[in-house]
C-alpha cells in the first residue's frame, strides 16, 4: 500500500444516517404499519401478552443475527442461489430458536407451535436479507435488523396489549381488570386483530401523512 | 474474491455442499446439547397433567415446577397393567403410551394405571389417573383420565393433541372445555365402558346429565375422536377398574 493514498475517514458507529437504520423502521418505514409485512404472525399470536413478547424476542434473535451473517457472507454468495442460501441461514437460526425455547419455555413453545417455525417465512426476515443485508457492510446490517425487529416487536406487543386486556381481563396472564369483568370473547379470536391491526395503521399513517402511491 | 469464478458450477456446488454441512453440524450441536433439558420439560409436563387430572384443576396451583416434581414424587404411584388387568413388569420411565397405541392388536398394550394419593395422607387413594391415547381430526389427541375413588365419577381430565386446529379443534387444551367433564361418571356396560361423551352443538346445559358434556362448536370431528378415544381406550381398563371395584 503506498502512503500517499488519504486514509479513508470511516463513518462514526452512531452516524446520523444509522441512526435513521434503527429509528425509521420502528416509525415512518414500519415493516407492519407502512409495508405491510409479517401480518400472519401479528395476527395469530397476539392473544396474549407472555407469547407474543416471546415471539417478538424470537424474530428479534433471528431478524438481526441473519442479516449480520448475510452481509457478512454477501460477496461469497453466489447469485443464482442467493435465495437458497438466505433460507437456509434463517432456518438455521429459527431450528435454534425452536430448540431453545422447547427446553427453555416449553409451554409457551407449545402454544406458539408452527408460528416460531413460520418465522422462515416471515416477509420481514426475507425482505431485510434481500433488501438491505445483500448489499451493506455487517454493522449496518445489524443497526437494520434491529430497527425491523423491534419495529415489528412494538406492534405485536402493542395488539396483544389491547386483545389480552379486554378478551381476558389479564395482562401477562394476572387480572387487572375487576374479577366482575367478563372477557369479550370477540377479542380472543384473530378477526380483533386484524381490527386492532388496522386502527394502529390508521392512526400512525395519519400522523405521519403517509399514502399509499 | 476474484479468484474464483463466483458463478461456476464448482463454485456454487462447493458453496452450498459447505453451507450445509456447516448449518448441519451446528444443528446437531443445539439438538444434543439441549435434548436433556427438552426431555426434563416434557417429563415435568407429563407430571403436571397426571396431577392437574388427579387432584382437580387447581391442585396445582401456585406450584413451581421443582414443587410440582417434589409433590408427583410423594403421592403418584405407578402400576403397569394389560388389558386384562394384570399387573406387567415393564419400565414406566421407557414406557411410550404412542407406542403401545400403535400396537394393532389392543390387549398386548401395556397400560400404565397413576394412582394418585390424597396430598395430605398420600397412602389413601384420591383418583387413578388413566393416560389414553386417540385420534383426532388432523393428528393424535390424547388424555389423561382421573376417575375418583368410587370408579364411575370423573375427577378432572386433561386433553393434549398434537395438529388440532387453533380455536377450534385445539379448544380441548382448554381448561375451561375440560371442566366440562369434571363430576359426569363413567357406565359399566357388558362388553366395555362408557364414557361421557361431547354433543354436537354448544352452550347447552348439561349439568344434569351424567355423561353428556357440551360440545364444541366448529370442531366436531375432533369431539368425536375424543369420545371414540375415551370409550376405546378406558374399556381396556375395565377389568382393573373392576378388580378394585370388588376390593
Amino acid at each position: 500500500m503506498s502512503d500517499n493514498i488519504e486514509k479513508k475517514v470511516s463513518e462514526p458507529l452512531l452516524s446520523k444516517k444509522r441512526k435513521q437504520l434503527v429509528s425509521n423502521p420502528m416509525d415512518t418505514d414500519n415493516p407492519i404499519t407502512i409495508q405491510v409485512l409479517g401480518i400472519c404472525s401479528a395476527l395469530a399470536v397476539t392473544i396474549a401478552l407472555e407469547g407474543t413478547v416471546i415471539m417478538a424476542l424470537a424474530v428479534f434473535f433471528v431478524l438481526v443475527l441473519a442479516n449480520v451473517l448475510i452481509s457478512a457472507m454477501r460477496n461469497t454468495i453466489p447469485n443464482r442461489i442467493r435465495i437458497i442460501v438466505q433460507l437456509v441461514v434463517v432456518a438455521s437460526l429459527v431450528a435454534v430458536v425452536d430448540q431453545v425455547l422447547r427446553a427453555y419455555a416449553y409451554e409457551q413453545s407449545k402454544a406458539l407451535s408452527v408460528f416460531v417455525g413460520l418465522i422462515i417465512t416471515n416477509c420481514i426476515v426475507m425482505g431485510r436479507l434481500e433488501a438491505f443485508a445483500m448489499g451493506n457492510k455487517p454493522w449496518d446490517s445489524f443497526l437494520d435488523g434491529v430497527g425491523n425487529a423491534v419495529g415489528y416487536g412494538w406492534i405485536i406487543i402493542a395488539i396483544a396489549f389491547v386483545r389480552e386486556l379486554f378478551g381476558a381481563g389479564k395482562l401477562f396472564g394476572q387480572q387487572v381488570l375487576p374479577d366482575s369483568y367478563i372477557g369479550n370473547g370477540f377479542f380472543a379470536t384473530p378477526a380483533a386483530a386484524c381490527i386492532i391491526l388496522g386502527l394502529i395503521i390508521w392512526i400512525l399513517r395519519a400522523k405521519s401523512g403517509y399514502v399509499e402511491d | 474474491m476474484s479468484k474464483f469464478n463466483k458463478n461456476s458450477n464448482g463454485y456454487i456446488f462447493g458453496y452450498a455442499i459447505m453451507l450445509t454441512l456447516v448449518c448441519g453440524t451446528l444443528l446437531a450441536f443445539v439438538s444434543e446439547g439441549l435434548k436433556d433439558l427438552q426431555k426434563a420439560a416434557m417429563l415435568l409436563e407429563k407430571q403436571q397433567f397426571i396431577l392437574k387430572a388427579g387432584l382437580g384443576a387447581d391442585g396445582l396451583e401456585g406450584l413451581s415446577g421443582p414443587e410440582v416434581t417434589e409433590l408427583y414424587n410423594k403421592i403418584v404411584k405407578v402400576e403397569i397393567i394389560n388389558s386384562s388387568g394384570e399387573k406387567v413388569d415393564a419400565d414406566e420411565a421407557k414406557l411410550s403410551v404412542y407406542k403401545e397405541y400403535k400396537k394393532e392388536d389392543a390387549s398386548t398394550r401395556a397400560l400404565p394405571v397413576y394412582v394418585v394419593g390424597k396430598k395430605d395422607n398420600p397412602s389413601e387413594v384420591e383418583s387413578y389417573v388413566l393416560p389414553t391415547y386417540g385420534n383426532g381430526l388432523w393428528d393424535n389427541v390424547w388424555a389423561y383420565v382421573a376417575i375418583d375413588g368410587d370408579l364411575e365419577t370423573i375427577e378432572g381430565i386433561v386433553f393434549d393433541h398434537k395438529a388440532e386446529t387453533p380455536g377450534l379443534g385445539a379448544r380441548i387444551t382448554d381448561p375451561e372445555v375440560q371442566s366440562r367433564f369434571a363430576g359426569k361418571k363413567l357406565s359399566y356396560e357388558v362388553n366395555g365402558i362408557n364414557a361421557p361423551d361431547f354433543q354436537k352443538g354448544e352452550g347447552n346445559d348439561f349439568t344434569s346429565s351424567t355423561n353428556k358434556v357440551d360440545g364444541l362448536s366448529g370442531a366436531t370431528i375432533t369431539a368425536m375422536g375424543v369420545n371414540d378415544m375415551l370409550d376405546a381406550y378406558l374399556t381396556l381398563y375395565k377389568p382393573y377398574l373392576m378388580s378394585k371395584k370388588k376390593k
